[in-house]
């Protein structure tokens, strides 16, 4: 499956998406923990919004129905 | 609703909203509400260029300005409110003039300073909506908080190179349920090396004009009650590959402003607590640079771009931040080592990477980088 990846998320990862087997991890919180240990660059950012299924979702949601995964961090500029 | 209903329009108002009155679901009745209505912009650059120019051309009635900053050639490329002969001026006045001859009908008012936790819920609370085009974290966990203190709708604009979002925050629906706010995104600001701004990341000049525009399409929204807003949504256009996407978001039980257990009841600025990662960094002025070099040897190190070095640089050894690592023999162990950027995030980084993987302990970051170098000490040479 594809992770979406949005913001500085892409300059970080360094690239707009990022292949995942999503049965890999059972939760969203595990998906953003393996991340921060591949990309330890994501941990200074603090608050990152995932959503699955274009619908904002919390740690404790599960992955198991999930088609679309997004990664979206804050960004300031204006 | 009966006050809104007084307002009347000369003949001129009435023949330069004539397009908008036309439209079936508009009429006089959204004019009307157009020209009662108080919007605060906070922040007059990219994206307040065109939201102030769409909000004043559509006959919003009071426009309040806030910038601290003066305009700049570097804005130009995407700051279109401004032009050659707006560059050394304060930004909100140079906005006004321009937005007051663009439509004489409207009244303004504005702030030429910084929005901080002092002054925020004062100004913020004369204003039915607010929306906010600024440039950094600080500002807009401010702004954020202070609309959701004194309930006002908060329409929120980002941008970052070729990306931006855009959504409504606070909003009350016609249920009288609240929407969810910036908080419920991002609960934390991020640390202040993590995300680059505009100067440092580059963005695409015409990406906040878009962005903008849709953010001035909001808020005639919200002000009018017409069609759909962005509410319980955040919507994020990635023009490089031309993908927009919508994401549903929501509440958050955990939101410390609004959610079930507030701990944030008054503002805060959030600068010390955002620097927090950054204060074991040593810092030093433009002026501390200039006395130690008289007195002793140092190495200096730019760590930027080689593009940015070609338009301005001060003597400096070049080594760009993503080369840092492999060039780790040429920074000296012993002597002080000061590190500089454009304006000191970038050093940073460099600083704490080289701080914690390779051990350094002499390093000093220029604040303010090469920027704050030509105001105070060399400001014959060309800024960028």
């Amino acid at each position: 499956m594809e992770l979406k990846l949005f913001g500085v998320a892409k300059d970080i990862i360094g690239s707009n998406k990022l292949s995942i087997t999503a049965e890999d991890f059972a939760t969203v919180g595990e998906l953003k923990q393996w991340l921060s240990q591949q990309y330890p660059k994501l941990q200074q950012l603090r608050s990152v919004a995932v959503a699955v299924n274009s619908e904002y979702a919390e740690d404790n949601q599960s992955l198991q129905n999930a088609y679309e995964i997004a990664l979206i961090p804050p960004v300031s500029g204006g | 609703m009966n006050v809104i209903n007084q307002i009347t329009f000369s003949p001129e108002e009435l023949s330069r909203y004539s397009r908008h009155i036309a439209l079936p679901q508009f009429g006089v009745a959204a004019q009307q509400k157009l020209k009662a209505a108080n919007v605060l912009v906070v922040g007059c650059g990219g994206l307040g260029s065109p939201l102030l120019l769409y909000l004043a051309a559509a006959g919003v009635g009071s426009i309040g300005l806030v910038d601290f900053d003066r305009v700049d050639e570097s804005n130009l490329q995407r700051q279109v409110l401004f032009d050659i002969h707006d560059i050394g001026e304060e930004k909100a006045v140079a906005a006004q003039h321009k937005i007051k001859a663009l439509n004489p009908h409207i009244n303004t008012r504005v702030y030429a300073e910084r929005l901080t936790a002092a002054n925020a819920m004062n100004i913020i609370k004369e204003y039915d909506v607010v929306a906010d085009g600024t440039d950094n974290f600080t500002t807009r966990y401010l702004v954020n908080d202070a609309c959701v203190l004194l309930n006002k709708p908060y329409v929120y604009a980002a941008i970052h190179q070729f990306e931006g979002q855009v959504s409504l925050f606070n909003c009350v629906n016609n249920d009288g349920e609240t929407g969810p706010n910036y908080r419920d995104l991002f609960p934390l600001p991020p640390a202040p090396e993590a995300v680059p701004n505009c100067g440092e990341a580059g963005v695409l000049g015409v990406l906040p004009g878009i962005i903008g525009s849709m953010q001035a399409l909001e808020v005639i929204k919200v002000i009018t009650g017409i069609g759909e807003t962005l509410s319980g949504r955040l919507f994020i256009f990635d023009t490089l590959y031309f993908q927009t996407n919508i994401f549903k978001i929501k509440r958050n039980a955990d939101n410390p402003l609004n959610g079930t257990h507030p701990t944030i009841t008054q503002l805060i600025d959030c600068e010390p607590f955002c620097n927090a990662a950054a204060k074991s960094i040593k810092e030093i002025t433009p002026q501390q640079l200039k006395d130690w070099q008289q007195h002793e040897a140092i190495q200096l190190i730019d760590v930027r771009e080689p593009y940015e070095y070609e338009i301005v640089n001060m003597g400096a050894q070049l080594i760009p931040l993503n080369t840092i690592t492999n060039n780790i023999a040429t920074i000296d162990r012993t002597k002080k080592v000061v590190l500089h950027c454009k304006s000191g995030s970038r050093s940073l980084q460099a600083i704490q990477l080289l701080e914690k993987e390779f051990g350094f302990t002499n390093l000093y970051n220029l604040q303010g980088g090469i920027l704050q170098y030509i105001d105070e000490m060399a400001p014959h040479l060309t800024k960028y």
